[in-house]
């Protein structure tokens, strides 16, 4: 470690040495080696004892982590082993920094700084280039100019840089007559739900990786059901489907809270484990709690002639976190 | 010789009234005047002095306190029952698992009484044939929102999802089916193989594989971010003020 | 040997005059100045162990299916990113007590980070001629949460993909570009494109670092150049250094300190699980579970995110801004902003455009030190709020009773924190100052020495 630390300092000083002569002349304040004010001796063969045996522990401790490395490497042990050679060597090092060797005070001066004398001077340098030059501002106010031009130019590619959001977020893997499945592939039909209970579907033959693709399936009696009216018939026996992507930040609406015994218990709601935004699913997952400022798009579904769930059109909305175009028709 | 009959017959007589002292030791709960083996006629008296006054005598609940139990079957009973739920002090308390108020026998009869009202009998449950995998992969799909992907629980905003640590494999098939309080119920989603897979899995996550060492809880970042500020940062606190200043005298 | 070494490079550089004055270079002595190498050595681990990880892992989320040794994780069709880091944790000698000390590494060097920036605050220490240096600090803090968030998000487990799907959703929600911010990262919709885990490997294992090295290579450079600050008393002056020298005594201390913080580091590495990704998952858009949340340095983001109402502003169908905007985004660039702008604020509100080399005790500055203690309770009460849920779960408090608590703490407690805390300062100067303020009985004027203090009841 002291050999690495020399050779780090050799670097430093290759890249930035011969500094000598000029640093003292310098005004005001002075540089130079520290002035000691204090230096006690304090070594003692017992203390050298101890750091000798401390360095000893080191390399039996990292020799024991090699074999445990070959012979079992149980993450414990080996941490333990490791661990031990490092805060052993830590040990070593500080006893050696605060008994061993001299402790020493010293006293080193501050340089000042902001001499405006320089200052002056690096302005005059600067401004000689300017000698000769008649139309100054005119140069200047054309180079400002060709500044702002190309940087206006090279804006523009950026702008085609990402694909169109609007279109992107709207184009879903959902089409009217897309049969729905469940996490396995299999078809999810009407007999398969009940109040109660909630499922997963997925567009048939389509990447589960999408962000549009997952959609929440629950039943509500119909009696209790308060969806608008154009989108009633998109909930077949109360069958109602919303995207499962939360419309705060993006997560799986994985909760569904549903009481067994209703006077006494909230409300059927969709609840996100995020940010517990909650949607009440009877009246179209509007936002009853938290920190989602959207419903959930409801997906229309129809039940088919083997009492298949099959998608009846596109989301009634856009699907997961709201942007600033989110609530474009 | 008659010494030795004598000593014969007091050992008998020993065995035989330990074995009766041992008889006697019976559990309480069958000291009633009619107790003996559970049966449906003791649990419809156990109902009434227990839970008619939210349920109803006839248990048809009662409005605002209970909900029917008529159809219920004893899946339900045996799952509330079993697992201390009911009976609840407040109607409007979410039933929590806590230690059960009736004997074993009780319950049975309870069970055969709610039961005699007709519906789903006890689940079977097998988790020995169920796959490890299988039970990760629907747990995550199905339960992890409310009860955390290894079991540590959660909350519904309204509601606990409680730990599942003290859950045994019925209680695991009883809850799916059922859905308890706010709990959905997956009865028509999940086959006989996923249940077991499921309860095999709530097992596993009772000691999930903790390679790493001390496993926190096993619920993240926030036992994970104390350990860094009141072991780590503690600890190096301590070691800089240690360090920090050069021996003095 | 290393004479000779050192022989060669001087007589071809003239480095010995410069090497002289490192050796001498003194630094003062006070515990404190020792936080920022505890985030030094933490970075030293990091890139360690970083490369080690960085030859194991897979920046691909092509679908594979797991053959591993972990059971429930078998015949799992996965990410080849989680299906590498899982294996690594498993499967590989070793692989996990490195993943876990280069983890905990990360946690480390930010609470180092935190406690440093305190003691830069509470002491004045930003004050001129440090500002430049302290707003390079204040860059670092910044990048290495964000290099943190990265590092974790790798392996694209349960809980890490549900925060970059809630990172994507705070891009969006940036009023006017945010959606094109987002689409530009993601490359397109959520979860992405292929494209997403090459870059965001390069970014973590090469941008971001060579970034940071560089200003911390800056940032000691400036304290060399400027000498560190130091506490008043004994013979320090404004014009002076006092402490110990760097050869011997302050290099062994520092290097005990570098294999201390390694020692701590790798034994929690090894014996305190950290991240167990092979217990929570693989990562899919419709997958979520209760009890997520960010590493705790981004804990103070989700409080802000659950604590808002659903506030939307819009204009016609254009919304102005989305909801996560205000906790996600609005919050934090409030704090950094106040952090970058500190030094003007303290110049401003206290009036002192001086230079200064001495450093104030926090008692020496009460407003600072109640502006500063009021400033982190803030951003602490929101942090706490992030936990709510797991304190109904304990506790039994409910939830949603609870947001309205803290959102009425956020308020109020900082309030109360910055009178508290100016309070205590000025109670504490007061005792050292005029010790006899209180007392009410005799007094006679006694001088034993000339210089004792006068006044003895």
């Amino acid at each position: 470690m002291r050999r690495l630390a020399v050779w780090l300092i050799l670097a430093w000083a290759w890249l930035f040495g011969r500094r000598g002569p000029e640093e003292e002349k310098r005004e005001p304040g002075r540089e130079g080696p520290a002035e000691r004010v204090e230096f006690d001796v304090g070594a003692t063969r017992r203390l050298e004892n101890v750091v000798i045996f401390v360095l000893l522990l080191t390399a039996a401790a990292g020799v024991g982590f090699a074999v445990l490395y070959v012979a079992y490497p149980d993450t414990q042990l080996l941490g333990a082993t490791l661990g031990g050679a490092l805060a052993a060597l830590a040990l070593a090092a500080v006893v050696a920094g605060k008994r061993l060797v001299p402790q020493e005070t010293a006293i080193e001066e501050r340089e000042g700084f902001g001499d405006p004398d320089e200052r002056e001077q690096v302005g005059e340098l600067l401004t000689e280039a300017g000698e000769g030059v008649s139309r100054r501002g005119l140069l200047l106010g054309a180079a400002g100019t060709a500044g702002a031009g190309l940087g206006v130019a090279l804006a523009f590619p950026l702008a085609s840089l990402g694909p169109n959001v609007d279109d992107e977020v709207r184009r879903t893997p959902w089409r009217a007559g897309r049969r729905v499945v469940d996490s396995k592939g299999e078809p999810i039909t009407a007999d398969r739900i009940e109040p109660g209970m909630f499922l997963t579907g997925f567009p048939e033959g389509a990447s589960r990786q999408e962000l549009g693709a997952s959609i929440v399936i629950v039943q509500v009696p119909l009696d209790e059901l308060e969806l608008p009216p154009e989108r009633m018939a998109g909930a077949p026996e109360g069958i109602v489907a919303y995207s499962k992507i939360c419309t705060h930040a993006a997560c799986a609406v994985s909760m569904y809270r549903h009481p067994k015994y209703e006077p006494t218990a909230p409300r059927a709601a969709l609840v996100c484990p995020c940010h517990y935004s909650t949607f009440d699913v009877a009246k179209g997952a509007e936002v009853i709690f938290g920190p989602a400022a959207r419903p959930l798009p409801q997906l229309p579904l129809r039940v088919g002639a083997r009492r298949e769930l099959i998608c009846a059109g596109g989301y009634s909305g856009q699907i997961g976190p709201s942007y600033p175009g989110v609530r474009k028709q | 010789m008659r010494r030795r009959a004598a000593l014969g017959l007091a050992a008998v007589f020993a065995v035989v009234a330990a074995a009766a002292l041992a008889l006697a030791g019976a559990p309480a709960g069958s000291q009633e005047p009619g107790g003996g083996a559970p049966s449906a006629e003791r649990g419809r008296v156990l109902f009434q002095d227990s839970c008619s006054s939210c349920h109803g005598l006839d248990a048809r609940g009662v409005r605002g306190r209970g909900p029917s139990l008529r159809g219920v079957g004893e899946q339900s009973a045996d799952f509330y029952l079993r697992t201390g739920r009911m009976p609840l002090d407040q109607p409007d308390d979410q039933p929590m698992r806590t230690k059960p108020q009736f004997s074993d026998d009780d319950i049975r009869s309870l069970v055969a009484y709610v039961g005699s009202f007709g519906g789903p009998v006890i689940p079977e449950v097998h988790p020995e044939r169920g796959s490890l995998s299988t039970g990760l992969r629907e747990f995550t799909e199905n339960c992890a929102g409310c009860h955390q992907v290894v079991g540590e629980g959660g909350i519904t905003g309204q509601g606990v999802a409680p730990d599942l640590a003290p859950v045994s494999p019925v209680d695991v098939a009883e809850a799916v089916h059922i859905g308890p309080y706010v709990m959905p119920r997956f009865s028509k989603e999940l086959d006989q193989h996923e249940i077991d897979s499921i309860a095999r899995y709530v097992q596993y996550t009772k000691h999930p594989q903790d390679e790493g060492g001390w496993g926190l809880g096993h619920v993240g970042p926030i036992p994970e971010g104390m350990v860094a500020w009141l072991l780590a940062g503690a600890v190096l606190l301590l070691v800089i003020r240690l360090i920090g200043e050069r021996a003095s005298g | 040997m290393i004479r000779r070494a050192f022989r060669f490079v001087d007589e071809r550089v003239g480095a010995a005059p410069f090497v002289k004055r490192m050796l001498r270079y003194v630094f003062p002595d006070h515990w404190s100045f020792m936080l920022g190498e505890i985030a030094l050595y933490s970075f030293v681990v990091l890139v360690a162990t970083g490369i080690f990880l960085a030859f194991y892992y897979e920046p691909s989320s092509a679908r594979t299916v797991y053959n591993g040794s972990y059971e429930p994780l078998q015949g799992l069709l996965v990410g080849k990113n989680y299906a590498s880091t899982v294996n690594l944790s498993l499967d590989v000698p070793g692989g996990l007590l490195i993943r876990q000390t280069h983890h905990w590494a990360a946690n480390i060097f930010i609470v180092a980070i935190v406690l440093h920036v305190f003691r830069i605050v509470l002491t004045g220490a930003f004050r001129k001629p440090r500002e430049i240096n302290y707003w390079i600090g204040v860059t670092m803090a910044g990048l290495a949460i964000f290099e943190g968030f990265a590092g974790y998000s790798l392996p694209d487990d349960l809980l890490s993909g549900m925060g970059l799907a809630i990172a994507y959703a705070v891009g969006m929600s940036t009023p006017v570009v945010g959606d094109d911010f987002s689409f530009l990262a993601w490359g397109g919709e959520y979860p992405g494109s292929s494209d997403f885990w090459p870059r965001l490997f390069t970014i973590h294992v090469l941008i971001v670092p060579i970034i940071l090295a560089g200003l911390i290579a800056v940032h000691l450079g400036i304290i060399m150049r400027q000498h560190h600050t130091q506490f008043r008393g004994g013979r320090a002056t404004e014009g002076n250094v006092v402490g110990t020298p760097m050869w011997p005594g302050y290099a062994l201390r520092s290097i005990g300190l570098l294999f201390a913080v390694a020692a701590v580091l790798v034994l929690l590495g090894g014996l305190i699980q950290v991240n167990p990704i092979w217990e929570w998952g693989p990562y899919e858009p419709d997958l979520s579970t209760n009890g997520a949340q960010p590493d705790w340095y981004l804990g103070w983001l989700i409080g802000g995110l659950r604590l808002m109402p659903p506030l939307e502003p819009t204009v016609g169908d254009y919304t102005v801004v989305p909801n996560p905007f205000w906790g996600g985004l609005l919050f934090p660039t409030i704090v950094f902003l106040t952090l970058y702008a500190w030094p003007f604020i303290d110049r401003w509100w206290l009036g002192d455009k001086r230079r200064h080399e001495l450093l104030d005790r926090p008692r020496d500055n009460p407003r600072r030190t109640a502006f500063t203690v009021a400033f982190f309770t803030w951003v602490f009460t929101v942090f706490a709020a992030g936990a709510t849920d797991r304190v109904y779960l304990l506790g039994d408090i409910p939830y949603v009773g609870q947001v309205w608590v803290f959102r009425f703490l956020t308020i109020v407690l900082p309030l109360f924190a910055y009178y508290l805390t100016k309070s205590i300062c000025q109670e504490l100067r007061e005792r050292e100052l005029r010790p006899l303020r209180e007392f009410s009985g005799e007094t006679e004027v006694v001088r034993e020495r000339p210089g004792d203090p006068v006044g003895r009841a």
